[in-house]
């Protein structure tokens, strides 16, 4: 990896593990500052719960423990001196489904800013985001209306548009299109290259093409242990160990 | 052709059960139906101003049922007062703060024990502490602390359920842009909850409305002719009023009391009506 990225997130020796069970197995890698890093691996290999670690929200699972050291811009993520809710509102997060506020499509991406009190005008915030996750067009005469009537795809380019209306430094997305159609995929994957201009991103993906397609970085995990990380082109191409290659051209997963 | 008959048998099988349905329900609409005229044939002829508006006597025609309507008015609202907050902050601490414990796992169940303990046990316990141990006497405010225990575990499970109800994405979502628990839960699963702990509180206070026993144990009185004036004065109510009207042995008496069930009776819709208005205005897209 070239020596001019910086490294935003520096996970080092992490485990994870639920009531005991290890998900996660004494993982180290760095993540990088504007650039896409895609998690792949088989179901069941930990991604989502490594992705989950790095804005803490295995916080609110009961029973969920984990060692090892991440650091966010040299601070320590899990030290005393890091607020989770401040964790949160700098890294932002989008989920494996559609899950928007039962409220207007204004409130959904205007709530965050409103209670965390971030400057600037409300309204002016709220139309970039929707037009950064290419939304605007779409909703711009019915801001007010449910956020449930939307597509499924609408939906999740608005819970898009509420991480970005955070302007967070990281943005983690869980399978964002695991539960949409090709070609509200396609349209979300359009975003994630407009978006790495000024954005982390961190996306767990089931689908190899999309990671090959969007991401410059890549993290093989599989049954927690992170087999191999590399730039995207070196995994998929040519790869160093025998289960990635195996995994990458489809042979298993 | 035997697949064909078995479908034909299958098809008689479905509609006998929905026929079946059908029947169950009717005959629950039946029985309401006649408990609703019965009493409106005896009550409504003596429901009139002067039935509202007359303290008890012991002549029919000079009897009315101020004291018991004001009494009841008096006693919803202050175990309204008292039994709505308590119950549902009580809720909202069981499903979003408590950590699953075997303590909070033993408060949950018994909680779902008070549901099921018998209303009288709660007079006698009101009696106990309310009327004697702090002296409030004979007063509104203990019938109204009597009556909040009683439903204060209806309030509660309703509430936590509703409040369980909520997804836990919603959550997540709301955590995910730097909310606080507070915030999470004033927002977002307060609001999603609120039709559910509403009903469980119409469930509550329609409880209360009825309820006898516990008035009777901790000392409401039967013959009252004055109105409540404030929470430390002496009261009936209208189940009360009506028991005692059922117990004496001249007819028009029995008619007095049929009206009197149905001022209970509007009293409760009324209750209900406004507890689906705020429903409905709650669940509107803000």
């Amino acid at each position: 990896m070239s020596s001019e990225e910086n490294v935003i997130l520096n996970i080092d020796d992490a485990c994870i593990s639920y009531g005991g069970d290890l998900a996660v197995r004494n993982v180290s890698l760095q993540i990088f500052e504007k650039k896409i890093t895609a998690i792949i691996g088989p179901s069941g290999c930990g991604k989502s719960t490594l992705l989950r670690s790095l804005n803490r929200m295995n916080d609110f699972i009961h029973g969920c423990e984990q060692s090892g050291r991440i650091s966010f811009r040299d601070e320590d993520l899990y030290g005393d001196k890091m607020d989770p809710v401040e964790v949160r509102l700098r890294i932002g997060m989008v989920f494996q489904r559609p899950n928007p506020f039962p409220k207007s499509i204004y409130r959904n991406v205007a709530w965050g800013p409103d209670i965390n009190g971030l400057e600037g005008d409300l309204d002016d915030r709220v139309e970039k985001a929707l037009r950064q996750s290419a939304l605007w067009d779409e909703v711009k005469d019915r801001l007010h209306e449910s956020a449930l009537n939307l597509s499924g795809g609408q939906q999740q380019r608005l819970c898009i548009a509420r991480a970005l209306a955070m302007e967070p430094e990281i943005i983690l997305m869980d399978e964002p299109c695991s539960a949409l159609d090709p070609v509200s995929t396609a349209r979300i994957e359009d975003l994630l290259f407009e978006l790495k201009e000024n954005y982390t991103i961190v996306i767990v993906t089931h689908n190899m093409q999309q990671a090959a397609r969007v991401s410059q970085h890549t993290a093989f995990l599989e049954n927690g242990v992170l087999v191999e990380y590399g730039d995207t082109e070196e995994v998929f191409t040519n790869p160093k160990n025998k289960r990635t290659e195996e995994y990458v051209t489809g042979r298993f997963g | 052709m035997a697949a064909q008959s078995n479908l034909a048998w299958r098809h008689k099988k479905a509609a006998f059960f929905k026929n079946f349905c059908i029947g169950v329900t009717g005959f629950a609409v039946l029985i309401l139906c006649l408990l609703i005229y019965q009493v409106s044939v005896l009550g409504l002829p003596w429901l009139d101003a002067q039935f509202l508006s007359s303290f008890p006597s012991r002549f029919p025609e000079k009897a009315g049922i101020k004291s018991a309507l004001m009494g009841t008015l008096w006693l919803v609202s202050m175990t309204a007062a008292i039994a709505i907050p308590i119950g549902v902050l009580a809720a909202v601490y069981l499903e979003e703060y408590a950590k699953p414990t075997r303590l909070t796992e033993f408060i949950n169940i018994n909680i779902a024990n008070l549901a099921g303990v018998p209303s009288i046990v709660y007079g006698i316990l009101g009696l106990a502490i309310f009327v004697r141990f702090f002296q409030l006497e004979r007063s509104v405010l203990s019938g109204a602390m009597t009556m909040s225990l009683l439903i204060l575990p209806v309030i509660i499970i309703a509430s936590k359920e509703s409040i369980r109800a909520v997804p836990g994405s919603l959550r997540q979502a709301a955590f995910a842009v730097g909310a606080t628990r507070w915030q999470v839960i004033r927002a977002h699963v307060l609001p999603s909850a609120l039709p559910g702990i509403l009903t469980g509180v119409i469930l509550a206070i329609s409880r209360a409305i009825g309820e006898t026993a516990p008035l009777i144990m901790i000392g409401a009185l039967t013959y009252v002719a004055f109105v409540p004036e404030g929470p430390m004065d002496e009261f009936t109510a209208l189940p009360i009023q009506i028991f005692n009207w059922t117990s004496r042995p001249q007819q028009e008496f029995h008619e007095l009391a049929s009206a009197g069930i149905v001022v209970l009776l509007l009293v409760l819709l009324m209750m209900n009506a406004v507890a689906v208005y705020i429903r409905y205005r709650g669940t509107r897209i803000k």
